[in-house]
């Protein structure tokens, strides 16, 4: 037996919702100094565990114990006395004040801004996580916006930090900057608790593992002494699911093509778009790599024609479509995949045959502006069985389906619309293993037929597996697509960055930045 | 010439006063995120309280104005059970608060049709209101006027300057983020509401109790929304909303001594020319759709639930 007193024992944790179990029994030990995963696909319960330890859910049963003393965490204000801190998925952070006023708010002490500053700028360097206090957040990358998170968790002297999915919004040099900065945090004694289901992280970074599905604890692991096959079948119970990317035996011809665009953003906080060039030939997934907030939301709205531009700047098959609205679009065979399923790719209230007739109305359901609800139904009908959607049949309400099924539907109706190009925005966020190995092999399948498709994706692995060539979008520029056998995550990593051969006044942004990431 | 301006330009500071408080006090809840379209339904019910606390107690000004603010208070309450607590549509719930507002107003003033009070004498500031020029139109005023001039002081310093203010802020742009960081925003959202009724409860009661002084149905005419409009045009900052204020004012005091100069003008069109004036001038200084874009308080209009 160890003398250590663990610094964080949660025992027999329960919390149920109306319709799930979100946790059940789930036990877990932590020790001063150590770096604890918890790995799980989405909707194992991840989450819910880290956010009844930080006070934001009451558990149903069980008991947490911090230091060996049994506490009751009613509210995140309390967790932070406690010396819990937590660096959430989706930031809490306000984008029309600057770094040290945001910081400002979670501190319980006497407020005095330039002082702040002083020490945030000290704190931040010392864990070479450099940040400028008067910086306005919408100013800021998102991994800056990150870096904020953890000062502000930081600032506060933490005994456990918690950090979930942290590095979905990072490049892959800033990931590896964020594991110095954890380990030298864990060498001073904090502890850590890492959500992920990134099974490469968890094995470079994690001490130990508690493995999560279904709301239940299904192992406990040393990461670095298993291989990510015995990691993912605990995780998923099954073998980790392959894509099989068959060669495309038709003619190569250029389908969609992109010259010279450049676009204003829509919204203040936006990006604007920089002399964006790119080509979707026939039978190939075009993969753009790329974090959010560089510039995607503008380029998705510019292709998919819900912002229309000059005529000439994208053509299909050498016919300009640059005025074309979506509609119109869509009727030339372009179809789009938005990365809002809720929303906007599909009608939450409305049932599957409604939302099929949303973009299948072309398929012949209309008689004289008559909506043919029988052809809606069979056309939904036809989509849930071909596409694999669990649980649903054509009169469900897109609401009910789980991301994965609802992803499925959406990308099933549009493939059976048989279109000639095809735009996927994000195809498997927050999407389960399965659905995801199921999407993706869709899309490669799609491909091979002689479709084009452009596939705007944060998770590099993914473009990896089913990308044909791979172009990165940073700071509203793309660079030169390259086919995938000549790029490594390191090389698109530099280019996420800013650093690609083209970019000229972009790049000493750009490079200090990186910089700032690897100093 | 100087000695016509002189009692036009102290004039305009009295008849902003009603929209310095509700514009004032409508910009504080805004700036959370929660717009009250019942600004004019809050001041006439500050404005009969603070009337019928006036005329009863006989303590005149000093017991209306703390009536008023209580009783805007008080209504704004209820704008807040709906709005805030149950997250109904915050412009549905304003416009009826302004329409109960008006008829509990009405209702309660019957007994009080026939009444007038004596309102406030100007108080002249020693030394500083024998200035030239100045001295006449800025210190040689009611008190109310001087609190006008601290009330704009204290909320624009507390905004820029305190922790309180960068709350405010944050609520307004993320009450997500407010919340997951452990503040509890609708209690805050609730102090805001409630601040800003009783700014237009003291607004109401300076209508009725110095500024007429006497009670007439639906005395407000309008100002409460013109103040709603305000804070708009002013892209939430105090002291262009200050300005919209005088602007008004002047207008106001302006159209009185153009009638009583017989100009040939319909008397409808004078008087509806404060309202357009004041509307028009603020447009065009904030034309700018990006200085109103980056202060508009993202999350205004939208109910939030923790």
């Amino acid at each position: 037996m160890s003398h250590t007193v663990p610094r964080l024992e949660l025992i027999g944790i329960t919390k149920r919702y109306p319709t799930i179990v979100a946790n059940e029994d789930v036990s877990l030990t932590v020790l001063p100094g150590e770096i604890h995963a918890v790995l799980g696909e989405n909707g194992a319960g991840k989450s819910t565990l880290m956010k009844i330890i930080y006070g934001a859910v009451k558990a149903d049963a069980g008991t947490v114990l911090l230091d060996g003393h049994e506490v009751n965490i009613a509210n995140p204000a309390q967790a932070r006395r406690l010396g819990i801190g937590m660096v959430f998925q989706h930031f809490s952070l306000f984008e029309t004040l600057t770094v040290a006023e945001n910081i400002a708010l979670v501190l319980d002490e006497p407020f005095d801004l330039p002082a702040l500053a002083t020490r945030v700028k000290e704190v931040s360097e010392h864990y070479g996580l450099p940040l400028d206090p008067n910086r306005m957040v919408h100013s800021l990358s998102v991994g800056e916006r990150q870096r904020v998170e953890i000062v502000r968790c930081l600032l506060q002297k933490p005994k456990l930090l918690i950090l979930d999915e942290p590095t979905s919004v990072l490049t892959p040099q800033a990931v590896v900057k964020l594991f110095e900065t954890l380990r030298q945090l864990a060498s001073e004694g904090v502890s850590i608790l890492y959500i992920s289901h990134k099974l490469h992280e968890i094995q470079s970074l994690c001490d130990h593992a508690t493995i999560l599905r279904n709301g239940k604890v299904t192992g406990k692991a040393v990461p670095r002494e298993e291989t990510p096959g015995s990691l993912a079948r605990m995780m998923i119970g099954r073998e980790l699911p392959v894509c099989e990317a068959p060669i495309y035996e038709g003619e190569h011809r250029p389908v969609l093509t992109v010259e010279g665009l450049t676009l204003e953003p829509t919204s203040p906080f936006g990006t604007a778009l920089k002399d964006i060039s790119l080509t979707v030939n026939a039978g190939e997934i075009l993969g753009i790599a790329g974090i959010s907030g560089n510039g995607q939301a503008e380029l998705l709205l510019a292709l998919s024609g819900e912002v229309t531009v000059e005529k000439e700047t994208i053509r299909l098959d050498g016919k300009p479509i640059g005025h074309l609205n979506s509609g119109q679009r869509r009727n030339r065979g372009i179809v789009y995949v938005p990365e809002e399923r809720l929303g906007r790719g599909a009608v939450p209230p409305l049932s599957l045959s409604h939302n099929a007739l949303l973009t299948a109305h072309r398929q012949g359901m209309k008689n004289w502006g008559l909506v043919r609800y029988g052809k809606a139904r069979d056309y939904a009908d036809e989509c849930v069985n071909r596409f694999d959607v669990r649980g649903a049949d054509a009169s469900t309400n897109a609401r009910s389906l789980s991301g994965g099924n609802l992803q499925k539907f959406i990308v099933g109706r549009e493939i059976m619309l048989k279109p000639e190009v095809m735009i996927v925005a994000q195809p498997t966020w927050g999407v389960d293993v399965g659905a995801s190995a199921i999407l993706r092999q869709a899309l490669l399948d799609l491909s091979r037929t002689g479709v084009a498709i452009l596939v705007v994706s944060e998770e590099l692995e993914e473009l990896f597996e089913i990308a044909d060539r791979i172009a990165v979008l940073a700071q509203g520029r793309l660079s030169p697509a390259q086919p995938r056998a000549e790029l490594n995550a390191e090389k698109v990593g530099l280019q996420m960055a800013g650093l690609f051969d083209h970019a000229d006044d972009g790049r000493t942004a750009a490079s200090m930045e990186l910089n700032n990431a690897s100093a | 010439m100087i000695e016509h301006l002189i009692p036009i330009l102290a004039g305009t500071l009295g008849a902003a006063v009603p929209l310095i408080f509700a514009g004032l006090g409508e910009l504080v809840a805004e700036r959370t995120g929660v717009i009250n379209l019942g600004v004019e339904g809050m001041m006439l019910v500050g404005a009969i309280a603070g009337f019928a606390a006036a005329a009863e107690s006989g303590y005149g000004v000093t017991a209306g104005l703390p009536a008023g603010a209580l009783a805007g208070a008080a209504t704004a309450m209820i704008f807040g059970f709906f709005a805030l607590s149950l997250a109904a549509n915050q412009a549905a719930c304003g416009l009826a608060l302004t329409i109960f507002g008006i008829g509990l107003s009405a209702f309660i003033g019957q007994h009080y049709v026939a009444y007038s009070l004596p309102g406030l004498k100007p108080i002249a500031i020693p030394l500083l209101s024998d200035i030239p020029l100045l001295g006449p139109i800025l210190f040689k005023q009611d008190w109310v006027v001087y609190l006008s001039f601290l009330a704009f002081a204290g909320i624009a310093w507390t905004l820029a300057k305190t922790r309180l203010g960068l709350l405010l802020k944050a609520i307004g742009e993320s009450p997500e983020s407010a919340h997951a960081i452990g503040y509890p925003v609708i209690s805050i959202r609730f102090g805001a509401v409630a601040f800003g009724g009783a700014m237009a409860g003291i607004a109401g009661a300076y209508l009725s109790t110095v500024y007429t002084p006497l009670w007439v149905q639906n005395m407000s005419a309008g100002r409460g929304w013109i103040a709603v409009a305000l804070v708009v045009f002013a892209s939430w900052k105090p002291a262009r909303l200050m300005l919209g204020a005088y602007l008004f004012g002047a207008v106001t005091i302006l159209q009185f001594h153009a009638q009583g100069l017989g100009i040939m003008v319909p008397v409808q069109f004078l008087a509806a020319l404060p309202y357009v004036a004041t509307i028009v001038v603020l447009v065009v200084i904030s034309r700018d759709r990006r200085v109103l874009q980056n202060n508009l308080p993202a999350s205004l209009g939208k109910p939030f639930l923790p």
